[in-house]
């Protein structure tokens, strides 16, 4: 028979350490049904018959968070054979409250004072078998860190189990207090099978839990005749029953821990000292700043960009430079084969429409490739003379000729494609929708993995506590956590790490309001689009970038408030009261495993959204009815598609936001695959009569203009974002809800600068004008309006 | 009555009272803020808001809209 052992600790008591000694890698990292909270279990390494759940990090089992519901639901529902209680040996006096609830539950429990190591090293002196004694419970010590006694108290916790012998708590309350929960027991709980629990019940009753009263279906008679015993003690105590047990359990801690406990007279510690300066009123900031821009500067500019383009470009593109040898030289004589062939072409552009020979200087378009804006250079005959005598003496460079070049995984497949003489259908669906799809999952980890490593050592070593502490002020006004800023700073790089990033806010609302605003803030691949959007409408103005940038802002704080009061985000009010857990050194295989364990989870739980959308866009795109027929189509028969079809029947619903046609609609969509295809939709479509940018032009008002432009920021983020988005709501009705908000709230935005902005740019009021107002006024009032869900 | 919020830097006091109810209140008394538990007030965060706090021998950050509600014994 196995035994399942659960751990049960505050937060920062070291118990994930413990968790990973004991289990190594037999782990199985998943959620609580229904719910954000991570769920692990894993065997013992000693003993695979022993299982052991590692419950969240908790700090009491009232019925107020996620958290603690998840636990004691385990605890009480599932029953496991015996519970290991973590407590932190340098913060005895929190960690025994937790404990004195644990022992009324009814099962066999050990308690490990875990990171002994650190008490000694301050000198303090704990006597555990004095401990012991008072509590009733065997009490071992351990360091996790340093593998001591971790064997002893699994033994323990088995041998415990075995025997099967319920723990009963040694501490009663207040003759008043234990007199009123006498009468509970006689009242309701005599018929619950299990009578070990039957304290724990009554005293839940008697702290008047809403959710144990629901649990047990107490009729209303039954609970106004509690309500008597609990006021009359109340009454006799002059406080209110929570406050009465909550009092009596710390005051009954500070009875027994004077006799167990010897502190080493107190100087400062060595993480009072770091946090002496890393939280200081005036270097608090200027500290805060530098981390940031490191864990930026590493995980989104350099290291995370690397990172991102070697496995989009590279693994996952026609192929890399092992170690970048020759990534500069092949890159050197690249260019200088494509602008001499620039010139060339140029020359030949020039006589195909003039029909003769340049006699002078003639000038050529240069397209950047990012924007697919085109700018026109001079040549002079002279230029034409040596670029020609180049293309003609050298051939195009090949990567392959410099340094060791490693072809793409899209190479491979497709030679073997080519020598199995593979149909060009299936060719195409497995190597620009399958491959592609599992290409836009896989390019975003390594990245992500850089970023996770920065989180994990943040967060363990106990700076991320301080960076909520720092920027609590600004962010919770918006319904946000301070933690929040994280992920919108690494947001600004790319969405998909930036959502992934919000695991590290604890409370379940701040969490989710961060999830649905992240995308708000242009990321990375956006900004081609944003360029190109000023380039062709706005004739390349300055101002359209830091625009942009705004409106992202603006739309997270608008989001923020207006959300916060909707009956969405209803519920108790979350209490900020946070620990700022001592500073110590995380260990490497704690911060690496952390790294792995939210690499994967984004793997697995994103990857089949991703993969299987952007197959569905890929088919779209290039399958369609030419004259009569249902193919294949190249890449600019996009006109053809179902997807030209998809957004001719869905570009009604941009009408009224200045760009309802099919061209528009279709670029949206593409863009779901990765916002900057919208670059590349647009110029195939537009480019295939004429200049891109110029009809373009033609194509929008500068109303329009910025309006698609704001559309497309705000929207629903890319396929590979939304997984993530899934990925960490964990909840199919708040992923739908998530991305309804991006896209409802985008189209108003839309509404809003195509109809007011009319107004302004010369178009004079119109009818349409009334509705843009309209929904101005609606922003205002979701902004204003009372809040009736909170205080 | 004097609350934890008009409390200076550097001052250690005493709870005498918790006001307010919930979530809120019932967090608080959970981290070890009751009756007759010394509080020493740490530091205020650079941006002025929330405050840390030593309590039974570990910090706290608590927003002085919450610290509002701890009520302090007068001396």
């Amino acid at each position: 028979m196995g035994i399942r052992i659960a751990l049960a600790g505050n937060p920062n008591c070291g118990k994930t350490t413990l968790f990973n000694a004991l289990t190594g890698s037999n782990q199985f990292v998943g959620n609580w049904p229904g719910v954000t909270v991570e769920y692990k279990e894993g065997k013992f390494k000693g003993d695979k018959e022993v299982t052991i759940v590692d419950l969240p990090g908790i700090y009491s089992l009232s019925p107020y968070t996620l958290e603690e519901v998840v636990s004691r639901n385990y605890l009480i529902d599932e029953k496991p054979d015996a519970i290991i209680n973590v407590i932190d040996g340098t913060n005895l006096e929190r960690n025994l409250y937790l404990t004195t609830q644990i022992v009324e539950l009814g099962i066999p429990v050990v308690i490990g004072i875990n990171m002994m190591d650190v008490v000694e090293k301050n000198g303090d002196k704990i006597n555990a078998a004095k401990l012991s004694e008072e509590i009733g419970v065997p009490v071992y010590e351990l360091s996790a860190l340093k593998n001591r006694g971790l064997k002893e108290i699994v033994d323990a916790a088995v041998k415990a189990g075995k025997e099967a012998k319920p723990q009963s708590p040694k501490h009663r309350f207040d003759g008043s207090v234990e007199h009123a929960l006498a009468h509970i027991e006689e009242l309701c709980l005599h018929n619950i099978s299990d009578e070990n629990v039957q304290r724990w019940y009554s005293i839940k009753l008697f702290e008047r839990d809403e959710k144990i009263q629901e649990k047990l279906g107490l009729s209303s008679d039954v609970i106004a005749h509690i309500e008597n015993d609990i006021a009359s003690c109340e009454k006799e105590m002059d406080d209110d029953s929570e406050s009465i047990i909550t009092g009596e359990r710390y005051n009954y801690i500070g009875t027994i821990i004077n006799g167990c406990v010897k502190k080493a007279s107190k100087g400062m510690t060595t993480s009072d000292k770091i946090d002496q300066i890393v939280t200081n009123r005036f270097l608090a900031l200027p500290i805060f700043a530098v981390v940031m821009f490191l864990v930026y500067f590493v995980s989104v500019t350099t290291v995370g960009t690397w990172a991102t383009d070697w496995a989009n470009d590279g693994v996952f593109g026609d192929g890399w430079h092992l170690f970048a040898i020759g990534s500069a030289d092949y890159a050197d004589a690249a260019d200088e084969f494509t602008a001499n062939q620039l010139i060339v072409d140029g020359y030949d552009l020039y006589v195909e429409e003039n029909g003769t020979e340049p006699t002078g200087d003639f000038e050529y378009p240069v397209e950047d490739e990012e924007t697919a804006a085109v700018e026109y250079e001079t040549a002079t005959l002279a230029d034409y003379e040596a670029a020609a005598a180049y293309v003609e003496a050298n051939e195009e460079p090949d990567p392959a000729n410099y340094g060791v070049w490693i072809p793409g995984i899209p190479v491979y497949i497709e030679a073997a494609l080519d020598a199995i003489n593979c149909n060009d259908v299936v060719k195409g669906l497995i190597l620009d929708g399958i491959v592609a799809g599992v290409g836009a999952v896989l390019g975003f980890v390594p990245q992500m993995l850089v970023l996770f490593i920065f989180l994990a050592f943040l967060e363990s070593c106990g700076y991320m506590a301080r960076v909520a502490f720092i920027m609590d002020r600004i962010f919770r006004k918006f319904g946000l956590s301070g933690k929040s800023f994280i992920p919108m700073l690494i947001g600004t790089g790319c969405g998909v790490p930036g959502i992934m990033a919000s695991r590290t806010i604890e409370n379940d609302r701040d969490r989710k309001m961060t999830i649905m605003t992240t995308t708000f803030i242009p990321c990375g691949a956006k900004l081609p689009f944003i360029a190109m959007v000023a380039g062709a409408i706005f004739g390349g103005a300055a101002w359209v970038a830091p625009a942009a940038y705004f409106l992202g802002i603006f739309a997270i704080i608008v989001s923020g408030i207006m959300l916060k009061k909707t009956k969405l985000f209803a519920g108790d009010p979350a209490p900020f009261v946070m620990e700022l857990p001592a500073y110590h050194w995380p260990t490497v295989s704690n911060v690496l495993r952390s790294m792995w364990e939210r690499g994967w989870s984004f793997i697995k739980k994103a990857g089949t959204i991703i993969l299987l959308s952007t197959i569905v866009v890929w088919f779209c795109t290039f399958f369609g009815v030419v004259d009569g027929a249902f193919t294949m189509l190249e890449e600019d028969q996009i006109d053809h598609s179902i997807l030209a079809t998809l957004g001719r029947c869905l570009a009604w619903i941009f009408i009224p936001l200045g760009f309802g046609d099919w061209e528009a609609t279709v670029a949206s969509i593409t863009g779901l695959v990765a916002k900057e295809n919208i670059v590349g939709t647009l110029a195939i479509i537009y480019g295939a009569s004429g200049d891109v940018y110029e009809t373009m032009r033609a194509a929008f008002t500068d109303a329009s203009g910025f309006a698609f432009l704001a559309f497309n920021l705000l929207c629903a983020p890319c396929f590979a974002a939304m997984g993530a988005i899934k990925r960490e709501m964990n909840n199919t009705k708040w992923f739908w809800t998530a991305i309804g908000y991006q896209c409802g709230f985008a189209w108003v935005i839309g509404l809003i600068v195509y109809q007011v902005g009319k107004v302004f740019t010369g178009e004079g009021f119109t009818f349409g004008t009334i509705f843009g107002i309209a929904a101005i006024c609606c922003l205002v009032y979701g902004l204003f309006r009372k809040d009736k869900y909170n205080k | 009555m004097k609350t934890l919020r008009d409390v200076s830097v550097g001052e250690t006091v005493t709870v005498a009272k918790l006001t307010g109810e919930g979530a809120v209140k019932r967090r608080i008394m959970d981290m070890g803020i009751t009756k007759g538990v010394e509080i020493y007030v740490r530091k205020i965060a650079p941006l002025g808001d929330p405050v840390e706090i030593t309590v039974r021998g570990y910090e706290l950050s608590v927003r002085k809209a919450d610290a509002e509600m701890i009520l302090l014994k007068e001396d």
